[in-house]
């Protein structure tokens, strides 16, 4: 009885010792978390209610910032459309040639190292030179790509400089950097159990076949959170828009929202307003992840499955 | 709606089971080949491939055009870089670019400031990320999960929405314009590595911690004798993609630094790009410079990168 009693405060006791070790292992994170995430967050909201240069005190103005961005801020709305403009074009295109590119990658082919290095490699490089080359590919005059396209019979078209080309000079550029994405596809191809394949084409089921009732649902997890990833990256371009079209290019055409918080915040000095738009940014991120979570009936969760069984 | 899904989703069950039935069935024919079969999926799949191949040499071609021509206008001259049509091939060769590039800007300083930031980065993350993610992985304590469900909600926060106060914290504490703002945070980990390491610890069997713990060893000795060698493979992964984030950082630079002298590369990069507008050639033996070691680390540890996007288990 005794010792029964003994044995437990002790196993208590380590426990609580362990408890206490736990914290201790996790206290980087915790108390990077509690300085730099959650204080600022709380601290953020408050200065959106305010108007705020960081040098004199902020002045209080309540929901005010916001009601102007909602009711009378035509570079907010343009902001937003670009970067809307921009996730509708890049993201389906995106998504699918790195789909591609994996799925050709995935059949196993001699070279298939050197091919996939080849697509990986300007997933990596950092953004400032990717920008500054894909800055002089894109030049009307000198830049190649208009050249190029010529053998195409395309003709030329003077891209960042045209409130028409802008945003789609931006998209082609992006594209070039499906590889993070094709590497993440690739790893869930290999994945798919080769049998399910070899039994579907015993029974006869073609290549189209196959791909949409085997491929699709057994990468669905990884589509799944190339997409999410996708439409969070999307919506948070800034380096390439800062270097390309400072300003917002031709006609604000090429005004990317993390651009204009930006500007808000260290051209004009407008702390409080860049706030706003950040949480407003952040609500809208929010939004559509959980709006793809709700909607991710689709995805097929092999684990999920065994245990319904 | 619902149970429509449901049905369907129960038909995938019924199609796998079905379709493993046929596995094992096929598996007892192979033992007697029908050979005509064979040879015909066989030149099926050789047109198959041929067709993959040029897929993926025209695919190249346009990936690789961009490399190319940075490579070619970065060691043209000046005179020739306007040239229509474009001239691929440099005639003459100019290596004397890379020179000009490297001595109009400080480069060694410029080079000595990234370094500095990413090691310091890299080494502070990656021990801190390690230990946060041992905790998780292995020891028990109220409240773990939901931590751990903070921690992975953290990754979508945008960086914008801190931004502004973090950068008003570091001004206060007199620390604007130095490396602290960019080295600091990385001593406090970050979420997705601390997530994919936890992943790797969770692999490594239990019993050996018990065996260590038996032997006398605390919890640190558990993390940096057992632990720690055993993931060296997950460690080497977030160090290279530690590397690759803070050598291509650009925001925190641009936020943070004022001086010309405390500039990173990227930094002094889309510095140099302002100040010599038309000079692509020496612009792109800059961007090529930049690039460099992150092309050498990719091929030295190619491996290493695509080890992370299997880690994290993303593959479902």
């Amino acid at each position: 009885m005794v010792q029964l009693a003994k044995s437990k405060t002790r196993r208590s006791r380590q426990a609580r010792r362990q408890a206490i070790e736990g914290y201790l292992c996790i206290l980087p994170w915790l108390a990077g978390f509690v300085a730099l995430t959650l204080g600022p967050m709380v601290f953020s909201f408050l200065i959106s209610l305010t108007k705020w240069d960081m040098i004199n005190a902020p002045r209080f103005v309540g929901l005010e910032n916001y009601a102007t961005i909602f009711t009378d801020d035509f570079r907010f709305r343009q902001s937003l459309k670009v970067t809307a403009y921009y996730a509708a074009l890049s993201l389906p295109l995106g998504m699918a040639g790195s789909l591609g590119v994996a799925m050709l990658l995935n059949l196993n082919l001699r070279g298939m190292r050197i091919f996939r290095s080849i697509f990986y490699i300007p997933a990596i490089l950092p953004g400032v030179a990717v920008t500054m080359l894909w800055l002089w590919i894109l030049k009307p005059q000198g830049g190649v790509l208009n050249y190029l396209l010529g053998f195409l019979h395309i003709s030329p078209k003077p891209w960042l400089s045209d409130p028409n080309w802008a945003l789609p000079a931006f998209v082609v550029m992006s594209l070039w950097g499906i590889g993070g994405g094709m590497i993440i596809y690739l790893a869930g191809l290999q994945s798919v159990p080769t049998q399910l394949y070899e039994a579907a084409e015993i029974d006869g089921a073609g290549s189209w076949t196959r791909f949409r009732t085997i491929t699709l649902p057994m990468i669905s997890p990884t589509i799944f959170f190339n997409l999410v990833m996708g439409v969070i990256g999307s919506f948070q371009v800034f380096t390439a828009s800062f270097i390309m079209a400072p300003g917002g290019g031709p006609g604000y055409s090429a005004l990317f929202y993390v651009l204009y918080l930006y500007q808000k915040a260290f051209k004009y000095l407008q702390m409080g307003y860049a706030s706003a738009l950040a949480w407003i940014l952040f609500v809208i991120i929010l939004t559509l992840t959980l709006i793809i979570f709700k909607t991710s009936k689709w995805v097929y969760y092999e684990a999920e499955m065994k245990n319904e069984k | 709606m619902k149970s429509e899904k449901c049905k369907m989703r129960d038909k995938g069950t019924d199609n796998r089971e079905q379709v493993t039935e046929r596995v094992r069935s096929s598996n007892s024919q192979a033992l007697t080949p029908d050979l005509s079969l064979i040879a015909h999926r066989s030149s099926h799949a050789a047109r198959r491939s041929m067709l993959a191949y040029a897929a993926l040499v025209v695919g190249s071609i346009i990936v690789l055009i961009p490399f190319v021509w940075l490579i070619s206008t970065s060691l043209k001259d000046p005179s020739k870089i306007f040239l229509d049509p474009p001239q691929w091939i440099p005639n003459p060769v100019r290596p004397e670019n890379y020179v000009k590039a490297l001595t109009v800007m400080p480069f060694p300083l410029y080079l000595w400031n990234t370094c500095k930031v990413t090691f310091m980065c890299l080494v502070l993350q990656v021990l801190s990320s390690s230990i946060v993610a041992f905790g998780f992985a292995r020891m028990r304590f109220p409240g773990r999960n939901a931590l751990f469900i903070v921690l992975l909600s953290t990754m979508m926060l945008p960086v914008h929405v801190t931004m502004i106060p973090v950068f008003k914290i570091w001004a206060g504490l007199g620390l604007y314009d130095t490396f602290v703002p960019l080295i600091l945070p990385a001593a406090f980990g970050s979420a997705f590595f601390i997530f994919l390491l936890r992943q790797y610890y969770t692999t490594i069997p239990i019993e050996m911690d018990e065996a260590a713990r038996i032997d006398g060893a605390s919890t640190l000795q558990i993390w940096w004798r057992v632990l720690m060698p055993q993931a060296m493979p997950a460690l080497i992964t977030v160090a290279i993609l530690s590397f690759m984030t803070h050598w291509n950082d650009f925001l925190g630079p641009l936020i943070y630094l004022s001086d010309p002298d405390k500039r990173t590369l990227a930094l002094a990069l889309w510095a140099f790009q302002g100040q010599y507008v038309t000079d692509w050639h020496l612009l792109m033996a800059a961007s090529t410079v930049v690039m460099l070691p992150l092309l050498i680390l990719f091929f030295t540890a190619q491996k290493y990168f695509i080890q992370g996007v299997v880690i994290s288990g993303v593959k479902g």
